[in-house]
């Protein structure tokens, strides 16, 4: 791998190697320029990924060596519902190895609808929430989502439905073989008048591109990909980046803080290296690609004298309008085994509800997705129906009962955008680096709990439709955090409501660009990376020609 | 319920009997503790192995983890070595709750005096008397904490020390082959009617 000096001035220094992240370093590095990325976590089991762990014990007690996950102990940030309220340790917890998030993630990866980039337009704006257009339309992104998906290596089947994004080109790869829990679904649907469709997953079925296809090891969400068959960033595009000769993955690189001159242009990046010595990277222009929590954070970090507020933040919107996700659920007990442990987390989704129907009485859509139940550790300590005993004779009985016969509903749903709802920088608590840690403050708009409720419902209904014997379903609960965070530095031609332009060049900073889930208007129905990697791939092909044409 | 015990405790007679019936009559509580730990750590394989534990808490936790997973017509914790686990557990991951344990089981000690009194321990009671007992503070923290470590150690992978022979995936009807084709169950085998 190339290695640049700190003191060199590289083209790009590029702060995370997620899901946005690895791409725009493929592209960038593709097209010639010199690019640095810093990762704040390892390697990972990268290049030997068939050393990824798949022992349940040592992921739950996992040491920090072999975290893909950021640790709340040390990355630290703290939660509240209002501002009105003292923030509480939290635990949000995002991606943190060489690809990010994509390293562990279910894989799913729906596109938004068309109109989902000008809902407001549709549904109207509602009062007291950022509902907004984007300032690009589906027809301008679908290119780029053909892109995501063959660049990447997506398995799905394209559909003619009302409830799915119209494609342009069918996916390179074919679905993941149905389960049990896919076909209860159809089994229901078929009921209830309803259409199911095959999750789109980043996870490949067959050879692709160098890599085989799944093995259904079951040990999926959470853990790396010991087959290299889900299509992280690190197994894709980032080896790519590397074979150019013109980028460098820094890892261990926690950024402190973008570096501006007095003329307002970054300079480069101050980031603290595995020694948590302070590190200088020259650069002539900066991506941030962070994640939504962590590109806000690092802006807000950013401050200087002549951006008081924050880098890119004369407007006060970098943080604003947080989107962590919402979802609803419930769980059911078959006759027969399902054995839903196998395989990938999730594989078909009902799709009906997509879109937001006025006759409910409030906005919110969402989708409804089929799985299983966990791993057996997880299963014991807390999987079975809750009147099962919790030890004993009859807990034991009913884990022989129950194990192999449960599935369970999982339902993403909309999260308005609200400006109260915001990422800042908390004055109090400090991260193990001694940086200011990330502060959530966040309630979902009423519509988006009613929204959950409608889902919870329709979790239980169709888990009825299937035929199950039992079914349950927990309250639902607003959410405090997590890995679909989204919204923070909005795109908008605007730049007194957003953050960056619809290229992703900060309003405020010229050679600032931000790419991530930060960019995202509407959060669609919470699942967001692939709309995410279509946006890097747009806004690395209009940044490689504005650089070549001298322009950042 | 206690047919374990009782089988344990026959062999323990039988093994000791060429020693002469008096000896044996006076000394046989003691004996029994010291073989049965030997015994135990016979059975597990492990003999003298555990690190945190001392013979007599490992017989306590073993008493209670199989109250948690009891033997039936299958093995339970007992037979999956859980106590062996929960012993590695305490001296790794775990180790900051090894004063949980030694104070939690002196506690067990006195709760199952209080509601038994001829009982000198927990494992002196029998099944249904453990039971009762184990009802009793079954919302305690050291309840839960061995509860979570019982079940911890029954599932986890038997490199863990526990899991002996795969005996709690096999409960589940777990598959850890990690290479999986479908169909997977019952459902997704049967002809599909799509759409």
């Amino acid at each position: 791998m190339r290695q640049f000096r700190p003191q060199e001035e590289v083209d790009f220094v590029i702060i995370g190697s997620g899901a946005a992240g690895g791409i725009m370093a493929k592209q960038l590095s593709m097209a010639g320029f010199s690019v640095v990325v810093l990762e704040q976590g390892g390697w990972g089991k990268y290049g030997h990924e068939w050393d990824y762990n798949k022992d349940e014990l040592l992921q739950r007690n996992i040491s920090d060596e072999d975290r893909l996950m950021s640790n709340p102990a040390r990355q630290r940030n703290t939660f509240r519902r209002t501002d009105r309220e003292e923030a509480r340790p939290g635990n949000h917890s995002y991606g943190s190895v060489v690809g990010g998030g994509t390293v562990t993630y279910g894989g799913s990866s729906w596109r938004h609808l068309p109109w989902e980039f000008n809902e407001a337009s549709h549904v109207g704006t509602i009062s007291g929430t950022g509902l907004a257009d984007w300032p690009i339309s589906y027809e301008e992104l679908e290119p780029y989502y053909t892109q995501a998906e063959w660049e990447m290596g997506i398995s799905g089947q394209r559909v003619d439905s009302p409830f799915v994004a119209p494609m342009s080109k069918e996916y390179p790869v074919p679905p993941v073989p149905m389960k049990s829990s896919g076909a209860l679904f159809y089994r229901a649907a078929a009921k209830l008048g309803l259409s199911v469709v095959p999750g789109p997953l980043a996870i490949i079925t067959e050879g692709y591109m160098g890599r085989s296809g799944c093995v259904n090891c079951g040990m999926c969400s959470g853990y790396g990909c010991h087959v290299k068959a889900r299509s992280s960033s690190a197994v894709t595009v980032i080896p790519l980046a590397i074979e150019t000769g013109n980028c460098e993955v820094r890892v261990r690189s926690y950024v402190r803080e973008i570096s501006t001159d007095n003329n307002g242009r970054v300079t480069g990046v101050t980031y603290f290296n595995a020694e948590k010595q302070e590190v200088f990277q020259n650069a002539k222009a900066v991506v941030l690609s962070a994640n939504a929590g962590e590109s806000a954070r690092l802006l807000l970090m950013s401050a200087s004298n002549r951006f008081p507020d924050g880098l890119a933040n004369s407007n006060g919107v970098v943080g604003r309008y947080l989107m962590l996700g919402g979802g609803a659920g419930a769980s059911a007990l078959f006759e027969h085994p399902l054995n839903d442990y196998k395989g990938v987390v999730s594989g078909t989704g009902i799709v009906d509800y997509v879109p937001s129907d006025p006759d409910r009485g409030f906005y919110g859509g969402g989708r409804m997705t089929s799985r299983g139940y966990a791993t057996p550790i997880s299963y014991g300590l807390g999987g079975l129906s809750p009147d099962a005993p919790r030890w004993g004779a009859g807990y034991k009985q009913a884990l022989r009962d129950e194990s192999r016969h449960r599935m369970a509903i999982s339902c993403f749903t909309t999260q308005l955008p609200l400006e109260t709802n915001r990422v800042d920088l908390d004055p109090t608590v400090k991260d193990e680096w001694g940086l200011p840690a990330m502060r959530i403050t966040s309630t979902s708009h009423p519509d988006d709990i009613k929204n959950m409720e409608f889902f919870r419902q329709k979790s239980i209904e169709v888990l009825e439709a299937a035929g199950a014997k039992s079914v349950w379903a927990g309250p639902v609960r607003d959410s405090t955090g997590g890995a679909h965070n989204r919204g923070t530095c909005r795109l908008g031609d605007d730049p007194r409501t957003s953050v960056v332009d619809k290229y992703h060049r900060a309003h405020d900073v010229a050679n600032l660009f931000i790419v991530d889930g930060s960019n995202l208007v509407t959060g669609g129905r919470n699942h967001p990376t692939m709309t995410i990697q279509a946006l890097a791939f747009r806004a690395a092909e209009h940044l490689v020609r504005s650089a070549r044409a001298g322009e950042v | 319920m206690d047919t374990q015990g009782k089988s344990r405790r026959s062999f323990l007679i039988d093994s000791v009997a060429g020693l002469g019936g008096v000896w044996v009559a006076a000394n046989y509580p003691g004996i029994l503790a010291a073989e049965d730990h030997v015994l135990r750590a016979a059975e597990l394989g492990q003999a003298d192995k555990f690190v945190f534990f001392t013979p007599e808490q490992a017989l306590e936790v073993e008493e209670m983890a199989a109250q948690i997973i009891p033997t039936d017509q299958t093995p339970g914790a007992r037979e999956a070595h859980v106590v062996a686990f929960i012993d590695r557990a305490l001296v790794t991951f775990d180790s900051e709750r090894q004063a949980d344990y030694t104070q939690g089981l002196e506690d067990l000690a006195a709760q199952a005096r209080q509601s038994f009194p001829s009982a000198g321990k927990f494992s002196d009671l029998t099944f249904d008397q453990q039971m009762q007992v184990l009802t009793s503070i079954e919302r305690t923290p050291f309840f839960n904490l061995v509860r979570t470590h019982t079940i911890t150690g029954f599932f986890a992978s038997p490199v863990h020390g526990g899991n002996h022979d795969k005996i709690g995936w096999q409960l589940l009807g777990y598959d850890d082959s990690l290479n999986h084709e479908a169909p997977f169950g019952y459902y997704d085998a049967l002809p599909q009617p799509r759409g």
